[in-house]
């Protein structure tokens, strides 16, 4: 599989007013062509400003990439300018945001919203662009799509705002698809079709795609390989089984077993104790060790480097490291 | 439902809502939030109650905790029929009765201290004496696993897991029987939703509350309840034991819903129910079976006429599929049944 993204030691801060935030703190990954990728973790962890590193919509001024690589193809997304960032966003990368209330513009229809990538992306005018917006919009299972060109985002339920939103993410078509919970404002059966639906375009696009989120369901149902965040880093990264199966850091194991499960039983949960970390003030040594229960003495001192323990799979802990 | 004396009986419960429409037209068109639902919870027992957004769950739990007049039916409480409670009654009642809601920052009140929070319910109620209070402030922290010292802190000072703890407690302190919990995980980080819900589990063991637990997440629903029942425009479709509906879904909805629950595991094998549309307008709910038109199995006759909740094998269905089956599981027609995802180890 070549790979289409390699994200190389990426550093990016944020400048708030409680100090500057080391939101994502050195995050290496790579994903090949029609690849799924889950990124898992909490409120905070950092998940949300690796996408938008990649491309490059960080809030300003408060966001700042201040090291490594983004390569796209090759090709260092961190040292384009924003003229070139424009470019390749829809046509090699788009996004699908959480809320599509806040993609969508409340004020032009549905029809201007989808067409207007189309122009831009393909330069099309008149009737042959009305016609592929019609296409679009089906492609995404949206029906009578001719007559919905007409309305406006409150008049559409959330799931077939969210289909909207995906049809517009696939105009390019894109290499790369970053969706950040796409289904999380959306109810169990419209998340079962969207979910199907997104399948659905990587299957025909062959799309790589990010899933963001905090749902290890949609990973696995989803995903073929998954990388866990914590604290502006990756602990953890693998295939989806092997992740699944048989985690290596604690924090991974103890996201997989806090999880209850239908048919599980009342059983007690495994909680994790404490609390999610403060970005801010985080401790000098792996983030996740004062809620670690094996934690030890050098885990408080000093961060534990990224060991390999199989061809793909790879964790950030001293216990694994073997030494 | 097996014998135990209830301590909830709700009965052809109804709240319709007079919506939509302009000047002349406003209130012409009635809004069926709940249509004729019944269930009972024993003492010490958890019913989960489980559908999508509209489909009138919300309602049931306002209803019982009275911050909505029923339009019709009976809740009774103890045998009493709490719907035509006066001024004291209600007030008696709820005590027994409290409630917890999704969002922990917006159900405290930022300008007090979490002493006083949750010994308001105290002062209000039973105008008990100040030491007294504090006694009883300092075990329910206790008892909802937060520091004592946390009593002098403003909500503000807490992370949401903790405030919902908070929440809990304040709930507790007039040592309610029946607690509502609405969605009281959903706002919460994963690793922290695993806390709250083993705290209601010990509290409950503990304290022999029962729970009305509203929530969408169908594995957190089949975690804390002994019955589940599922809702769908206003109307119980099935109900039943929880491990049964959860794992044996019967009703063609609940299939399909515990088949979009997303799995466990990525070898959890499933069959994928993938349902057309969309959950129709409340306004305008289709004839006959109201799941009709979603429905992969639907026959001729759910569309015109409306199955009635009837006891199946142990459990509660409004389905015509059952029609004629009396027998237990074993002797109900064999449907497409998703399969069971197998447990895995951790």
């Amino acid at each position: 599989m070549t790979r289409l993204l390699d994200v190389r030691d990426l550093r990016t801060q944020l400048v708030t007013k409680w100090g500057t935030v080391r939101a994502v703190d050195g995050v290496s990954f790579a994903l090949g062509e029609g690849e799924t990728m889950g990124l898992v973790g909490e409120s905070g962890s950092g998940k949300t400003m690796t996408c938008l590193s990649i491309t490059r919509l960080l809030p300003r001024p408060a966001g700042r990439i201040v090291g490594g690589q983004v390569l796209l193809d090759g090709d260092d997304l961190v040292r384009k300018t924003e003229r070139e960032m424009q470019r390749i966003r829809g046509r090699k990368i788009s996004m699908i945001l959480q809320d599509p209330m806040s993609s969508l513009n409340p004020v032009f229809s549905i029809g201007m919203q989808v067409q207007e990538p189309i122009a831009i992306h393909h330069g099309l005018r008149g009737r042959a662009l009305r016609e592929r917006a019609v296409q679009l919009l089906a492609a995404v299972g949206i029906s009578s799509p001719a007559d919905r060109l007409r309305l406006y985002p409150h008049q559409l339920s959330g799931g077939m705002r969210q289909r909207v939103v995906g049809a517009m993410a696939i105009t390019g078509p894109p290499r790369l698809v970053i969706a950040d919970e796409p289904t999380t404002s959306l109810d169990l059966t419209i998340q079962a079709q969207y979910l199907k639906l997104l399948k659905e375009l990587h299957d025909r696009h062959r799309l790589a795609m990010i899933f963001v989120t905090h749902n290890l369901g949609i990973v696995a149902k989803m995903c073929d390989t998954v990388a866990v965040m914590y604290a502006g880093r990756i602990v953890e990264q693998g295939p989806v089984r092997t992740i699944f199966s048989a985690a290596a850091h604690p924090y991974t194991r103890a996201l997989l077993a806090s999880v209850p499960r239908v048919g599980g039983g009342r059983v007690k949960l495994t909680a994790i104790e404490g609390q999610p970390p403060d970005l801010t003030a985080t401790p000098p040594g792996c983030a996740f060790a004062p809620r670690c229960p094996h934690a030890l003495a050098r885990c408080r001192a000093e961060a534990p480097p990224e060991v390999h323990l199989a061809a793909s799979h790879r964790a950030r802990c001293w216990l694994v490291t073997g030494s | 439902m097996n014998g135990t004396p209830a301590l909830l009986e709700v009965e052809s419960l109804v709240k319709h809502f007079a919506v939509g429409g302009f000047a002349f037209d406003r209130g012409r068109l009635l809004l069926r939030a709940v249509d004729g639902v019944s269930f009972a919870i024993p003492a010490g027992r958890t019913l989960g109650l489980v559908g999508e957004s509209g489909c009138g769950k919300t309602t049931t739990g306002r209803l019982i905790l009275r911050l909505e007049q029923p339009t019709s039916g009976m809740i009774g409480f103890l045998g009493r029929d709490v719907t035509r409670l006066d001024r004291e009654g209600l007030r008696e009642y709820r005590r027994s009765v409290q409630a917890v809601f999704q969002d922990p920052y917006a159900s405290l009140d930022p300008r007090m201290r979490v002493g006083a929070i949750i010994a308001e319910p105290l002062v209000v109620n039973d105008r008990v004496g100040s030491a007294d209070a504090r006694a009883r402030v300092a075990e329910l922290l206790d008892l909802a696993g937060l520091p004592r010292r946390a009593a002098e802190l403003y909500p503000h000072e807490f992370s949401g897991g903790q405030r919902q703890r908070i929440a809990i407690a304040r709930a507790l302190s007039l040592s309610p029987k029946l607690v509502v919990l609405d969605e009281p995980v959903s706002a919460l980080d994963v690793s922290i939703r695993a806390q709250i819900l083993n705290l209601l589990v010990e509290l409950q063991d503990r304290l022999g509350v029962s729970y009305l637990f509203v929530a969408h997440d169908l594995a957190a629903v089949a975690h804390l309840s002994h019955e589940i029942a599922v809702m769908y425009l206003g109307k119980i479709v099935e109900i039943g034991d929880a491990e049964a509906v959860s794992l044996r879904p019967r009703h063609p909805y609940t299939q399909a819903l515990f088949s979009a629950a997303l799995p466990a595991h990525p070898d959890d094998a499933r069959e994928d129910i993938v349902l057309a549309g969309e959950v129709p307008n409340p306004l305008r709910p289709p004839s006959g079976c109201a799941f009709h038109p979603r429905c992969p199995q639907a026959l001729p006759r759910c569309s015109h006429e409306a199955p009635a909740l009837r006891a199946r094998g142990g459990r509660m269905l409004s389905c015509h599929l059952y029609d004629g089956a009396e027998g237990d599981d074993h002797e109900a027609p064999a449907l497409r049944q998703p399969s069971v995802p197998a447990p895995h180890p951790s």
